[in-house]
């Protein structure tokens, strides 16, 4: 099992980065778009008031539900192309 | 039929189904009791997962913070949900993959030391103890309002049926009765939801009817409902809060929190496979942005319908008179949570927020202040009402208000009693403890976990609504950074992650007990609980976050300093890393 190879190793760090990018989405949509940017976003209209209002009711959580399937499907295909599946 | 029968039936039959499901899922084995055999469909898992998560807080209480504080509360729909993508990227697949019982399984075992599984035990239990009692609190109010029986019974027969399920089925039970809780619950949150959307706005999902138009006014609802509480003297419904540093921690805090629930983590240990647990925390968030989507547009539905009930010509005239409220007013008032008195003596209903700011118009209006106080817990539960649906609807949602206590609360006492049973007994009192032993004391430390939660249901500690508070705040503080650094560090050893959940837990208890009266009890706290007194305007209930800082911190300067972590240990960590290998998935 200690066999730590350079494969493994790729793998790893390939899961990291994925992680990384998708956490920066999860970041912006809430955090950004929801709460810290509204103020800027405030000229767009949606449905009777503002994007920022409409990704803190919303669009933060079909975001959310998009990032956990995407990561799934490209970890699955990960694993595959890895040889690490279960 | 009288609406008592309705309940009567509605409930009857949802509990029918939950005995069905134990008796048809009994445990024979501690694998089955602690992950139900390892092998739910995850599709399934989610389900349960939804149901698991969404308490009487989000089912009773979530649209009723929304309609009461509009945007400001959004931090309760992003925090309870974001918190799933943490738990997918970050521990669900990982902890999967080391195959064992509990969340403290993996600390002791990563961390090779019994303090470490202890201070664990120890976050676990004061965790998922404290949120089970707004469980049972909220379980025993639906009883006594929709079958009219005294609360305490309430809490009782609630008490049974979870014990008959949980005691018998374990894990197993608690899957299969969570699934046919999630459809009992959603079912009955979307029904009212649906009418109410389209008697607004012509538009049957509620979610898009938040954002469309106003069908009787011709505006944009949530234009309309700014315009409405404006005139009586409150804040605009989509207005943008000051204090955003404070919104971000308590969302991240909620966030964090969500992810180092124990109750929730454990879900994932019971799909067959590391690929399913990626996949089931997707199912997870589905199930639970149905209803997540739909209480935004419940709560401005809801208000907007309370105010238009008030001011039924609108908010610059006259509002209705006393005698000519409707009957849910008066159903309600007879539970006391909702209130009238008559302060100007004019035999109508003044509604309105009583502030400086407003007291000059209130004045010129004849008005001696406001006259109407709603708990705004009644939201969701009086929604049938106030749009006029027939009785079974409200049958439906005292079904479906009970199913989201029920559900969670078994999952907190699952958390529990195998906390106690496998780290406790097996893992440090007694590990020659046999198979059979183990799962008889699984049992009884379930049966004395819903003793005690019946207990402190029927005499809450005085602190129910902070409760929530703690629990979030000990999760996020302790549990979430000593899993998260198990897993993505090779580092971080003993004295570390033990120094660090101790520095978390202490420093966030320490902060909320400063401001909400040490051990909660009342007017025990050193400082007011004000903003003003608030450090750099943060708020106890949103240190969690920070707890999590300071706990990622000391972890790593006291590991940097001391020991390296034994290879064994380094191995560990490499097998939870990689889906494949032999190293995971071992049945004890």
């Amino acid at each position: 099992m200690s066999d730590h190879t350079e494969n493994q190793e790729n793998y790893w760090k390939a899961n990291v980065r994925l992680i990384f990018g998708c956490l920066i989405v999860w970041a912006l949509v809430s955090y950004g778009f929801g709460i810290l940017l509204r103020p800027m976003l405030a000229g767009i209209e949606v449905g009777g008031t503002d994007l920022g209002f409409w990704f803190a009711q919303q669009g933060s959580i079909i975001s959310f539900i998009g990032l956990v399937f995407f990561y799934a499907w490209r970890m699955n295909a990960l694993d595959k192309e890895f040889g690490l599946e279960e | 039929m009288s609406q008592f029968t309705i309940n009567l039936l509605f409930v009857g039959a949802s509990f029918a189904l939950y005995f069905g499901i134990a008796i048809w899922a009994r445990a024979g084995s501690t694998k089955e009791f602690y992950v139900a055999g390892g092998g739910v469909h995850p599709v399934m898992n989610g389900m349960a997962t939804a149901a698991d998560w969404m308490s009487a807080a989000s089912f009773i209480s979530m649209a009723g913070l929304i309609a009461a504080g509009g945007y400001a509360n959004s931090t309760f729909l992003m925090g309870w949900t974001g918190g799933y993508v943490l738990l997918a990227m970050l521990l669900a697949p990982y902890l999967r993959k080391f195959g064992k019982f509990t969340v403290p399984d993996f600390i002791g075992d990563r961390f090779y030391s019994r303090t470490a599984r202890l201070v664990a035990v120890a976050c676990l239990i004061i965790a998922s103890v404290t949120y089970v009692i707004g469980q049972m609190t909220g379980a025993g109010v639906a009883f006594s309002r929709f079958l009219e029986v005294d609360k305490d019974t309430g809490l009782i027969i609630a008490a049974v049926v979870v014990f008959f399920y949980a005691v018998l089925g374990g894990m197993k039970g608690i899957t299969y009765t969570q699934v046919a809780q999630y459809c009992v619950l959603i079912v009955a949150y979307t029904i009212p939801a649906v009418f109410i959307s389209l008697q607004l706005t012509d538009t049957f999902i509620p979610a898009i009817g938040l954002f469309s138009e106003h069908t009787q006014s011709g505006m944009p609802l949530l234009q309309k409902l700014d315009e409405v509480v404006r005139e009586l003297g409150f804040r605009d419904y989509t207005a943008d809060v000051d204090n955003k540093l404070n919104m971000v921690l308590f969302t991240l805090s909620l966030m964090i929190g969500t992810a180092g629930l124990p109750h929730v983590i454990i879900r994932f240990f019971t799909v067959p496979k590391v690929a399913d647990a990626r996949w089931s925390a997707g199912w997870a968030l589905v199930f639970i942005a149905l209803l997540y989507l739909t209480a935004p547009a419940v709560a401005s539905m809801a208000r907007l319908n309370l105010m238009t009930t008030i001011y039924p010509e609108g908010p610059t005239e006259n509002s209705i008179a006393y005698d000519e409220r409707p009957d849910w007013i008066q159903t309600w008032e007879q539970t006391g949570l909702i209130k009238y008195e008559d302060k100007n003596g004019d035999g109508r209903i003044q509604f309105y927020n009583d502030t400086p700011a407003f007291a000059e118009e209130a004045t010129a209006r004849g008005w001696a202040g406001n006259e109407l106080t709603v708990n705004r817990d009644i939201l969701v539960l009086a929604n049938p009402e106030i749009a006029n649906l027939p009785g079974w609807v409200i049958g439906l949602i005292a079904a479906g208000g009970l199913a989201a206590a029920l559900s969670t609360a078994a999952g907190l006492l699952l958390a529990i009693s195998s906390a106690v049973s496998h780290d406790l007994i097996k893992g440090s009192i007694n590990p020659d403890i046999t198979e059979k032993g183990e799962l008889l004391a699984a049992r009884v430390s379930m049966f004395f976990a819903i003793i005690i939660a019946t207990y402190l249901g029927m005499n809450p500690p005085g602190f129910a609504a902070q409760v929530v508070a703690l629990a979030f705040g000990i999760a996020a503080a302790s549990i979430f950074p000593a899993l998260m650094m198990g897993i993505f560090s090779k580092r971080v050893n003993s004295k570390g992650a033990v120094l660090g959940m101790l520095a978390g837990l202490c420093s966030t208890l320490v902060y909320i007990f400063t401001y909400l009266g040490w051990f909660f009890i009342p007017g025990t706290n050193t400082l007011a609980n004000t903003p003003d007194n608030w450090l750099f305007g943060v708020s106890p209930l949103s240190f969690g976050a920070i707890g999590a800082v300071i706990n990622f911190a000391v972890a790593f300067i006291v590991s940097n300093m001391t020991e390296e972590v034994p290879q064994d240990v380094q191995d560990l960590v490499e097998s939870v890393r990689y889906p494949k290998g032999a190293g995971g998935a071992v049945d004890h």
